[in-house]
């Protein structure tokens, strides 16, 4: 067997090696490379970032672990963008896996924060006065038709069973009408269902943060201006990160996402290299 | 009159979805609500069928002692670990989700590590099975390849440093004949849940009520 012959046949864990290899060196040694950034994710800050002071936004955690890499970077840069600008974050979850992770985060992420603005003298994030977490309640697509009309028929109280109405923030806080957009980070169908109700129906705003394997989905939307703005998998997380100017996790993970990807496509030059050339002697 | 009731009751219900989506208002609006809630009471109620039926399925496995009947033992021994520290972190805290309680310390080091290892361990069979999978063998191959090569390289920084246009035709790739081949996708999906909708609200298709 000639060595090109070869090619068609690597074995998978000499595969499975160097893909190991090529995700854990930029992450150990923290390589980090220049982002791009894309119109639609350019679209989503930008909408988010010009919205005045004290405005509510509603953000949709809709993920679980596994989307985890691709979705809480998206988040944790979104909640801090918040807090910087003075916008009003409401949290809400439709997947029940998620709940602990959009708490962690938000808690996470307020206390850095504070921390910050301790520092530099600004003012802190409190809860239930400058965000909220409204937790996980089962219904998927009748809540998001009923909270069109009252937040409160699905949601009395947060996460902690604490009753919405004792929490400051949420006084004025309806419905739709009372956020100026819906930023939804989905792993699933979510957003889907968010685009034909939410925003066909009731007229809110839409950002997405998509899986990158599920974003393709996005694009007639986006096309549509049903939505204003796409985050795809790291990538937009990573694209988002630097118009934030915090790079992060996902800046970190894009240089070795560039890695495996190149290591896929060098693969499949290398197999067909190995294919033409065995057809070619089968051939003759 | 065993098939006619609930075909009726199908009828009547999707009559007054679909009216009340199109007129949300009254007597038609607070209809929608009423039916709205229940959907969602409901929705809650078949979580605890389905934690019936999996503790029933894997309960009988252990007693029968079937194949893997460990791996059921260890589910039902998580389950209750999990519920346990769920109410003892709304004794202690005043909620489960509360992130000091033992919930969330079970779900951070346990629930996120085991799940994020089952989705990484993807990168490793998605590599692997590209490799295998994208020959020129055809036409179609050949232009699925192409595609692919642009998109993958286009998505990701480095190709942005190998040539500076890379982004865009990824871009373009996405928001043109990707978008199209959706949408085409999408239609068709629509118009067939459609379709199917309607058989059943017509009683002409009826398998659900086998």
């Amino acid at each position: 067997m000639s060595i090109f012959e070869k090619f068609e046949k690597i074995d998978r864990r000499f595969i499975f090696l160097l893909v190991a290899l090529a995700v854990l060196t930029p992450l150990i040694f923290k390589v980090t490379m220049k982002i791009p950034i894309s119109s639609p994710v350019k679209s989503a800050f930008k909408a988010v970032d010009t919205l005045p002071r004290g405005t509510n936004i509603l953000i949709s955690v809709d993920y679980d672990p596994a989307s985890m890499p691709e979705l809480q970077p998206m988040y944790r840069t979104l909640l801090y963008q918040c807090f910087e600008k003075g916008l009003k974050p409401v949290m809400i979850v439709q997947w029940p896996l998620g709940l602990p992770l959009s708490i962690n985060t938000m808690a996470e992420v307020a206390e850095q924060y504070n921390e910050m603005a301790r520092k530099e003298g600004k003012d802190t994030v409190v809860y239930g006065r400058d965000y909220v977490n409204i937790g996980y309640r089962p219904g998927g697509v009748a809540q998001v038709v009923g909270i069109g009309k009252e937040i409160r028929d699905y949601f009395e109280s947060d996460y902690r069973g604490t009753p919405l109405d004792s929490l400051p923030m949420m006084k004025d806080i309806h419905n739709y009408d009372n956020f100026a957009l819906l930023f939804a980070l989905e792993a699933g169908s979510m957003g889907d269902i968010y685009v034909q109700y939410a925003n066909a129906r009731f007229g809110i705003k839409i950002i997405l943060g998509m899986t990158a394997v599920s974003a393709p989905d996005a694009y007639p939307y986006l096309q549509a201006h049903q939505i204003i703005g796409l985050l795809g998998g790291l990538q937009g997380a990573a694209e988002y990160e630097t118009l934030m100017k915090r790079p992060a996790f996902a800046t970190m993970g894009m240089t070795a996402q560039s890695w495996v990807h190149v290591l896929i496509v060098l693969f499949i030059l290398i197999g067909n290299i190995g294919y033409f050339i065995s057809r070619r002697k089968k051939r003759s | 009159m065993r098939r006619e009731i609930p075909l009726a009751i199908t009828f009547i219900t999707a009559l007054i979805m679909i009216v009340s989506f199109c007129i949300p208002h009254a007597p038609f609006g607070s209809m929608q609500d009423v039916s709205l809630k229940w959907y969602s009471i409901i929705a809650g109620f078949t979580m605890l069928l389905g934690v019936d039926s999996l503790i029933h399925m894997h309960s009988v496995k252990i007693k029968r002692k079937k194949e893997g009947w460990v791996y059921s033992l260890v589910l039902i021994l998580g389950f209750a670990l999990f519920v346990i520290s769920g109410i003892i972190g709304g004794i202690r805290f005043g909620s489960a989700m509360d992130i000091r309680s033992s919930f969330m310390y079970l779900y951070t080091y346990m629930i996120v590590p085991l799940q994020s290892t089952m989705f990484a361990l993807l990168s490793f069979f998605i590599a692997s099975a590209a490799y295998r999978a994208f020959r020129a063998r055809n036409m179609d191959a050949t232009l699925l390849l192409i595609t692919a090569v642009l998109v993958m390289l286009g998505r990701v920084p480095v190709g942005y440093q190998m040539w500076h246009s890379f982004p865009a035709v990824a871009e373009w790739i996405m928001a043109v004949p990707q978008m199209a081949a959706k949408r085409g996708i999408l239609i068709g999906v629509s118009l067939g849940s459609l379709a199917v909708s309607l058989r059943i609200m017509l009683g002409i298709e009826r398998s659900y009520l086998s």
